[in-house]
């Protein structure tokens, strides 16, 4: 058993176990928090995977962005108590299955060799031809540039780099489409919400609200 | 490869270690007062006003949204980034230059929308 083993093993167990707490806890924010977790631990289970770009990117825009969209919905929708205690939802048949259901379908289509053969793609994808130009000194004394086609090994937010922008193009400038398309939508959406009353977290009604505390201060001091 | 985040393990084990240590010995040096001044959210400070959770505004959210999507559009930008500079001396230095600017631009329109409806206006 090797440490790489070692650290997947403890950090699959604990991200598995956050992933549980996250559906089984009560309070909203505490299945934010443990969300979190899960995310940090997916990050670090890749990086044992020798994909550090993806970790990062894990790392940044999951647990930096996804998380704060999440704490949003959470004061958004404003939950203070749940109706029923039950700690298991009335649809948890329908989440096992599709939980099953997903589980089959990527231990059938994720298969050592399909598009994790160990050690020919490694090589493969960590080494690269890159360009130098170099200034040579002919025989007769006059210098000229030539370029030099040089190989060697990438780390791995270059080889991310290699086959994101050379071999998948189009899904790439796509990306940028739903980008676009999902910025339009907040727009839209979140405008028709706009329309709505002014709501209590307006700048005016905080100043007010301070002024409001430091009166009842002063009464209490007094 | 793997073994260069050797150190950051480490660290992480210690950070775990250091604050559970602390939580630990206070949980089993500290003595356990449940009295109601004790659980108040600021024990010497001023009652609350108020519920803690109150309803944001959903203007919060959309800028929360707006910050998701140009976050992802510089994390594109990191591997072309990264790649770049070599390829800029080779054949495919135009190609992988026009490639972003095409991504760039097809965001740069969703950005002038973005700022002609005024999101970035609080009001």
């Amino acid at each position: 058993m090797n440490a790489a083993f070692l650290v997947f093993f403890v950090v699959g167990t604990i991200a598995v176990a956050s992933s549980i707490l996250v559906v089984a806890m009560r309070n909203p924010v505490h299945s934010a928090l443990f969300l979190l977790l899960t995310f940090l631990c997916v990050a670090i289970l890749f990086v044992v995977k020798d994909a550090e770009f993806v970790a990062a990117v894990q790392v940044l825009v999951y647990a930096g962005g996804i998380m704060v969209l999440f704490l949003f919905v959470v004061m958004l929708i404003n939950v203070r108590h749940l109706p029923d205690d039950r700690t298991l939802s009335r649809f948890w048949k329908g989440g096992v299955g599709v939980g099953l259901a997903i589980f089959l379908l990527l231990a059938t289509v994720v298969r050592t060799g399909t598009y994790h053969d160990q050690n020919p793609n490694k090589k493969l994808l960590r080494s690269t031809a890159s360009h130098r130009v170099r200034k040579v000194t002919n025989p007769d004394g006059s210098v000229t540039r030539k370029r030099v086609v040089r190989h060697r090994t990438v780390g791995n937010s270059e080889a991310v780099g290699m086959a994101l922008y050379q071999d998948y193009l189009v899904p790439f400038e796509v990306a940028s489409l739903f980008l676009l398309v999902a910025m339009i939508g907040a727009i839209v959406i979140g405008k028709r919400e706009l329309s709505a009353p002014e709501e209590e977290t307006s700048p005016d009604f905080i100043l007010k609200r301070m002024e409001t505390e430091k009166d009842v201060k002063e009464a209490m001091s007094a | 490869m793997t073994q260069s985040y050797f150190p950051i393990l480490i660290m992480l084990i210690l950070a775990v270690v250091i604050g559970a240590t602390i939580l630990g010995l206070n949980w089993v040096l500290g003595r356990h007062q449940r009295n109601p001044s004790k659980l108040s959210p600021y024990e010497s400070g001023v009652p609350p006003l108020d519920e803690n959770r109150k309803r944001i505004n959903v203007r919060f959210y959309q800028i929360a949204m707006l910050f998701i999507l140009f976050d992802i559009e510089a994390a594109f930008l990191y591997p072309w980034a990264v790649i770049y500079r070599d390829a800029a001396q080779g054949p495919s230095g135009m190609f992988l230059f026009g490639e972003m600017a095409v991504f760039i631009g097809l965001l740069a329109v969703g950005y002038v929308y973005v700022w002609k409806k005024k999101a970035f206006d609080w009001h």
